[in-house]
């Protein structure tokens, strides 16, 4: 088992934490002028996202967590599962809701995604920050509108609804920014 | 995620602006202004001990050096504070001295805090601890150019029963566990501090960064846990140490004491030191025998202070992190 000692925080780092994995977002080291130091950091939960405050006195060891990112291409999804393929070993994972969470709304077969593993089985996917989809139901839009001012909603492919400019229509494919959820531009297959 | 100082690359460029190495060459040149005009001589002492500071919460670096009589790996300590050879040339009689230089403290690595900075430290026989702290706000109102600054003294003891409504005195350690939750701090579960870790606690997180808003704070007599390098004496039915911090934009700049002068004192205070460090499983350097037989040799009493010449620097140029009044940052070192 692997561990870090406080003078090693910093952002980015994978620590455990009664049984969960964390990452520190922000470590501030505070020390009187004699006397105890301590790290005072901002950590998020990998499982839930919840940031949460935690004060080590400095000098302390903490458990490593065995957490790290890597890209796999999305498979499919088996009605319950989602089915993710390491492109250079061809390793085959399967991730459950929890990990896979609002990722679902936008990734479909061989996306490549960031997978991040805990102990070796995916804990959350990402998907890639753009994504092109295929619109299957909006309203028509207004002749003579080109602007897109105001919008309407779009279904998309996997399901998920974003807000399309007036001019787009059914079967046109859209680009998506999956961090906004934002309609960026029309695509071309 | 954002980024931190640790993680920009290095590069051969100065951390701190033009403007900042020149504020600091400004600084240097009034504080030696300062001390020429009250009649306290400039000294230079080594940066390289056989022996180290035993306070628990430092951490000395070391080195060796290849010359006949320091063979078989003896390592030779870097200065955390000139404390101990400037206190060796006091019981010399050279008078009033100062010093600026180069400390260093391992593990410390912050936005105020970087494992290699600049001190001032000097010291005054014959004066009280009191007499220093107008000494320290007179230099320091100097230094900055704020002539008209306020300066104002709060005791240890009035600052925890006003900020936080309890008695660092006598308060135990599930009361002050109480009082950090109580003042908001989160994520204490786990932490395990004995009474003085839970008191450090109170005043880094709760109570410092109200302290010098717009005017210098003296914080001062500490509980005798406390009391480091000071003398330690008696205030109504307590103990008290004379010892002072100084604030200034919830910003702690110097720490001085009404300096212990009793040798039979200083040892057990360096043993006691080392015991701690032993439960701690943490080096125990060797004591420095020189600033005892210093000590037993006769030191004259005489009030001390170290402060804190980045910080300081930082308070002149309005910097929000150390790296900016530093030529080259340690990861560009």
């Amino acid at each position: 088992m692997a561990f870090y000692s406080t003078n090693e925080f910093k952002g980015g780092l994978k620590i455990m934490l009664d049984g969960d994995p964390y990452s520190i977002v922000e470590n501030e080291f505070v020390k009187p002028g004699k006397g105890q130091a301590f790290n005072r950091v901002r950590i998020r939960n990998l499982k839930t996202g919840r940031v949460i405050e935690k004060t080590f006195k400095s000098g302390d060891t903490v458990e490593a967590a065995d957490v790290h990112d890597t890209d796999m291409q999305y498979l499919y999804n088996d009605g319950e599962e989602w089915h993710f393929m390491h492109q250079e070993s061809f390793e085959q994972m399967t991730a459950g809701e929890a990990a896979v969470g609002e990722a679902a709304k936008w990734i479909k077969e061989n996306d490549i995604c960031k997978v991040t593993l805990w102990n070796g089985a995916p804990l959350s996917i990402e998907p890639p920050n753009f994504v092109v989809l295929k619109i299957i139901e909006t309203d028509p839009g207004v002749r003579g509108d080109t602007s897109g001012g105001g919008g309407k909603p779009a279904t998309l492919e996997t399901g998920a609804v974003v807000r399309v400019p007036l001019f787009v229509q059914t079967d046109e494919l859209i680009k998506v920014d999956t961090r906004t959820g934002e309609y960026a531009s029309r695509a071309k297959d | 995620m954002p980024r931190t100082e640790s993680d920009v690359p290095g590069d051969w460029r100065p951390s701190a602006r033009l403007t900042a190495i020149q504020a600091r060459a400004e600084l240097y040149a009034r504080i030696r202004g300062f001390f020429s005009a009250s009649g306290v001589l400039e000294v230079e002492t080594p940066i390289l001990s056989r022996s180290a500071v035993t306070d628990p919460a430092l951490s000395s670096l070391s080195t060796q050096v290849a010359i006949a009589g320091f063979g078989s790996g003896r390592p030779l300590y870097l200065q955390t504070s000139p404390e101990f050879a400037m206190k060796r040339l006091l019981a010399t009689g050279t008078g009033p001295i100062y010093q600026i230089c180069k400390v260093f403290r391992d593990e410390e690595r912050g936005r105020r805090h970087h494992p290699e900075f600049s001190l001032l430290e000097w010291y005054r026989p014959g004066w009280d601890y009191g007499r220093l702290m107008d000494d320290v706000g007179a230099l320091v109102r100097l230094a900055l150019d704020r002539p008209a600054m306020p300066v104002e003294r709060v005791t240890y003891r009035d600052l925890f029963r006003d900020g936080l409504g309890l008695d660092p005195w006598h308060a135990g350690i599930a009361q002050l566990r109480e009082a950090a939750g109580r003042a908001g701090l989160r994520g204490l579960d786990g932490l395990e501090l004995d009474r003085d870790g839970w008191l450090d606690l109170l005043l880094t997180q709760c109570l410092e960064p109200g302290l010098g808003q717009g005017r210098l704070t003296f914080l001062c007599d500490y509980p005798p846990s406390q009391a480091a390098l000071s003398r330690v004496r008696t205030s109504g039915e307590v103990a008290v140490a004379e010892r002072f911090e100084l604030y200034i934009d919830g910003v702690e700049l110097a720490n001085g004491f009404g300096e212990l002068v009793d040798v039979g004192e200083q040892r057990a205070r360096f043993q006691a030191d080392l015991a701690l460090r032993r439960a701690q499983g943490r080096p125990e350097p060797p004591i420095d025998e020189f600033l005892l037989d210093a000590l037993d040799h006769g030191m004259p009493e005489c009030a001390g202070v170290a402060l804190g010449l980045d910080r300081l620097l930082m308070i002149a140029t309005g910097a929000e992190s150390i790296d900016a009044v530093l030529s080259f940052a340690i990861e560009r070192a």
